[in-house]
């Protein structure tokens, strides 16, 4: 007889409130608190706050997307951050396109390029003066290079920390080749001054609370997909990857499809991502691909608690808000609290939050709710 | 076959000094006369005609006259001041008698000043000092002229030290390059053949082009054929030259990433975790060169330049000791669980970094290099600085004392039993836990000994680890785990062929191949290149 999974509702109830919450939160009360409540009252959210969170908002799609990744295939990834930047460099060169005339030197190319005394744009940045063209060169860079690499790298069996390492160097090499001047992208100082998309003023509070939304939007879209992923038999497929591979190939199954799909769907999520981030942040340079910044996200994704589905979110947005309070009260102490964060979560909350979460309810209760 | 006129005519003047060389006529007034004169051009003349007689009042006066010291009186007389203001000839340096009552300062324009540093550094082929001769000799390589035959000859004629005749003979053959005599010129062109520089070779070479009325540079064809032989010739020696050069950058790389990697092979092969805190480990070596440097300078200076053999076990230890604790509270908790270990050392380096910071600064520390560790050898024109050989060779010793350790003592029986069955060996008694502990200090420990090595070639810096982890992967990646081989020949094999790519592509670009070329070999070999052969099961 077929095995037949049992239909399970997309989210709780719990999950559902949650949700809509959000979605009312972050698409309707924070715009209109941001753009209709004028300066001075106490209701008002300032541009500094709309933009940090639209910023954490950004980090935390890519910490579903590391989720996916790794926390339901078993796959830790150390190259999201290489997907996030190169989304974001994508989209950085219609924002590039974008500043025309206005730039330093007058001039159509960007200043870089005028310092660099080129006289045409270079031909890989052919089309990008397409708003249209930038939007699939965002989907598609991140998500051929993942296809390309993973294809080698699942065909020859490569996994484990064999593959975390691997994916370190490939993300380490291309930080050294987008620092050079001669790829075209700025070198060291990246893009930045930007000054309008499609049109309108980037600095124009209706733009932020538009890429605001946008980014919610995206992020709530991102949750709702991994759920349904994972609550489908691809999922099942998925977490049995992680379980016990051999086992599944063993089954009949051909575990490198599956994780070929689920590592590219992952990159291109942190490509859009990285597309999002960058214009409310204003600037993109080739630091954002530090071997660094990738490992940050897995542990993100270490602290929500992986394999959970609001874990990534949580962890996301709780590291990213005590480093934004660190590095403003005691910037020294960031680094060790970094690494000893590190440390414990790996020897103390193997299911990060969510986990202790469920265990304390478990205690409570005896009897807790599957995450 | 000259250039210009200007050419033609120097060589002609210098043939006649050639044939009635003016050795022994001495400085007199009349030589110096010109330096009175109102017009640049005659002063210009009298400097000429004093380098020529090049004796060493002459030196004396051209350096004067460079000082500005040289004066003349109303009388038209070249004179000097001594140390007393009295006012004295420029000849015979004797006080005057009566003092003249006005002199002026020879002026001593733009244009004179360059002739006179040409001059002056021309008669110094004739100075009693050897290290000022070597000097002469090799800046005038840069600026050779037929005017300068002459001299050349006469230093020749009374040179000893066998590298300044060589520096003088190439000269001399590159001046006669231009001669009129088409058996000079091949003689010359025979000697060139015998050098291994690229100034040498590019020379030769234009003499072979023609110029834009077509016709050769050089225009007898038997020259020519000489000519080509010997650009062929050093052509093929510059080409060794350059693969030497590379042969040796990258069995020094290899050598660092060996050292680097070694203890990497070790924890990696025995206990299948990362441990992104390597790095930190090379690190700490390298600080505790620097504590151990600090103490030297403080307590023992005197023996300040063994300070590095010293800093061998400091660094070992401090290494080891922290590798051990790090093992015991941290890592052993983690085991079976591959990918939260990467996090959690990764952690501990991010912590280690910071720590280094807060206690050392965040800038660079000075560790100098001891005396027996400075300079270098020079072969075919390379540079082997003392302080990459010694590495080579500590790389060396390194190597044989872990293969000592590993195949001949009891611990290394252990760690090799635990790495090709942890349960096997754990049944039949082996107290695998220890073993884990001891085998992360020893490969803790030999990442301290790295860090003394990179202290004597790099900035000690809180980073220093940073820059050598990715690669240090890389080798033991490609190299596999559980045989010492495999890290030996990774490590030198990367090391060379990186740097043998690297002046045609670029460091970044050679970086990207690597890469490129690692994922290939593990598309064959997904062990690595030298895995332990046997049938294990994955999980």
């Amino acid at each position: 007889m077929q095995y037949q999974p049992k239909i399970e509702p997309l989210f709780s109830t719990l999950g559902w409130i949650g949700l809509i919450t959000f979605a009312l939160l972050t698409l309707i009360v924070v715009p209109s608190l941001y753009l209709a409540v004028p300066d001075g009252s106490s209701f008002h959210i300032s541009s500094y706050t709309v933009t940090l969170i639209g910023k954490i908002m950004c980090y935390c799609i890519v910490a579903v997307a590391m989720n996916l990744i790794w926390g339901y295939a078993g796959i830790l990834s150390l190259g999201q951050g290489l997907f996030f930047a190169l989304g974001g460099y994508c989209f950085g060169m219609y924002l590039m396109r974008q500043i025309g005339r206005d730039g330093q030197y007058q001039s159509l190319l960007p200043d870089f390029m005028v310092f660099l005394d080129w006289k045409e744009y270079p031909l890989h940045w052919m089309g990008t003066e397409s708003f249209l063209w930038a939007i699939i060169l965002v989907l598609l860079v991140p998500g051929v290079l993942a296809f390309v690499f993973g294809y080698f790298a699942f065909r020859s069996r490569i996994k484990g920390v064999y593959f975390s390492i691997i994916t370190q160097a490939l993300t380490f090499a291309f930080m050294l080749l987008f620092f050079r001047n001669e790829t075209g992208f700025g070198g060291n100082n990246g893009f930045t001054d930007f000054k309008r998309i499609l049109g309108y003023s980037i600095t124009d509070p209706t733009m932020r609370a538009a890429l605001f939304g946008l980014s919610a939007f995206f992020l709530l879209l991102v949750l709702v997909l991994s759920r349904v992923l994972i609550k489908s038999k691809f999922g099942r497929i998925l977490t049995a990857v992680r379980d016990s591979e051999s086992r599944l190939m063993f089954c009949g199954y051909d575990p490198i499809r599956y994780k070929l799909f689920i590592w590219t769907l992952s990159a291109v999520i942190c490509g859009v991502a990285g597309a999002l981030y960058v214009p409310q942040v204003g600037i993109i340079n080739p630091s954002e691909m530090s071997p660094a910044n990738s490992i940050e996200i897995a542990v993100w994704v270490a602290v929500g608690g992986r394999g959970t589905i609001v874990g990534p979110i949580i962890g996301a947005a709780s590291v990213n808000g005590a480093k934004s309070f660190f590095t403003q009260a005691f910037p020294e102490y960031w680094l060790f609290f970094l690494g000893l964060l590190f440390i414990f979560v790996t020897l103390c909350l193997p299911f990060g939050i969510v986990g202790l979460i469920n265990k304390l309810k478990r205690k409570f209760t005896k009897s807790g709710i599957e995450s | 076959m000259f250039k210009n006129k200007r050419n033609a005519l120097l060589f002609i003047l210098s043939c006649f000094t050639l044939v009635f060389p003016i050795v022994g006529k001495a400085l007199d007034r009349t030589d110096i006369s010109g330096l009175a004169s109102e017009t640049a051009m005659e002063r210009l003349r009298a400097i000429e005609e004093i380098a020529a007689i090049g004796d060493a009042d002459a030196l004396r006066l051209l350096e004067n006259l460079q000082k500005s010291e040289v004066m003349v009186t109303d009388a038209g007389q070249i004179v000097l001041e001594n140390e007393d203001w009295d006012v004295i000839d420029a000849i015979t340096l004797e006080v005057l008698d009566p003092q003249p009552d006005m002199y002026d300062t020879v002026i001593v324009n733009n244009r004179m000043r360059s002739q006179l540093e040409r001059a002056v550094g021309v008669l110094q082929l004739l100075s009693e000092d050897r290290e000022i001769r070597l000097t002469s000799a090799k800046s005038l390589q840069d600026n050779l002229s037929p005017s300068l035959l002459s001299i050349l000859n006469k230093a020749l004629a009374q040179e000893t030290d066998q590298e300044i005749i060589k520096i003088l003979k190439e000269s001399q053959s590159v001046i006669l390059l231009d001669a009129a005599d088409a058996q000079q010129r091949i003689d010359a062109v025979n000697y060139l053949n015998s050098s291994n520089e690229r100034r040498i070779r590019e020379l030769l070479a234009a003499k072979l082009e023609k110029n834009e009325l077509g016709v050769y540079q050089e225009d007898s064809a038997e020259v020519r054929v000489a000519i080509e032989s010997a650009v062929a010739s050093i052509d093929r020696k510059l080409t060794f030259i350059d693969y030497f050069g590379r042969l040796f950058s990258g069995l020094s790389l290899g050598s660092i990433l060996l050292l680097a990697a070694m203890g990497l092979a070790i924890t990696y092969g025995l206990l299948g975790v990362i441990n992104l805190a390597h790095g930190e480990m090379l690190m700490i070596g390298a600080y505790a060169t620097y504590v151990t440097q600090q103490l030297f300078v403080a307590y023992l200076p005197n023996h300040f330049d063994f300070y590095v053999l010293a800093a061998i076990p400091m660094a070992f230890l401090c290494s080891a000791i922290i590798g051990v604790i790090l093992e015991r509270t941290v890592i052993r908790w983690l085991y079976g669980r591959p990918l939260e270990t990467l996090l959690a050392t990764w952690g501990i380096s991010l912590f280690l970094i910071q720590l280094v910071r807060q206690i050392f600064g965040a800038q660079n520390v000075e560790v100098s290099n001891p005396n027996w560790l400075s300079g270098g050898v020079e072969l075919w024109n390379v540079v082997m600085p003392f302080n990459r050989i010694a590495i080579i060779v500590f790389a060396v010793l390194v190597l044989v004392g872990i293969w000592l350790v590993i195949s001949q003592t009891r611990l290394g029986l252990f760690i090799r039993s635990v790495t090709q069955n942890r349960s096997m060996a754990a049944c039949v008694g082996v107290n695998t836990a220890k073993v884990d502990m001891l085998a992360f200090g020893l490969g803790s420990g030999i990442a301290g000994l790295a860090g003394v090595a990179l202290s004597q070639i790099g900035n000690v810096g809180p980073d220093l680890g940073q820059a050598y982890i990715i690669d240090s992967f890389m080798v033991v990646v490609l190299g596999g785990v559980g045989q010492l081989a495999g890290t030996v020949y990774a490590a030198l094999g990367l090391g060379a062929f990186s740097k043998l790519i690297e002046p045609g592509v670029g460091a970044v670009l050679t970086k990207i191949i690597i890469l490129v070329f690692i994922i290939a070999v593990i598309q064959k070999r997904p062990q690595g290149l030298f895995a332990l052969k046997g049938r294990f099961v994955e999980d």
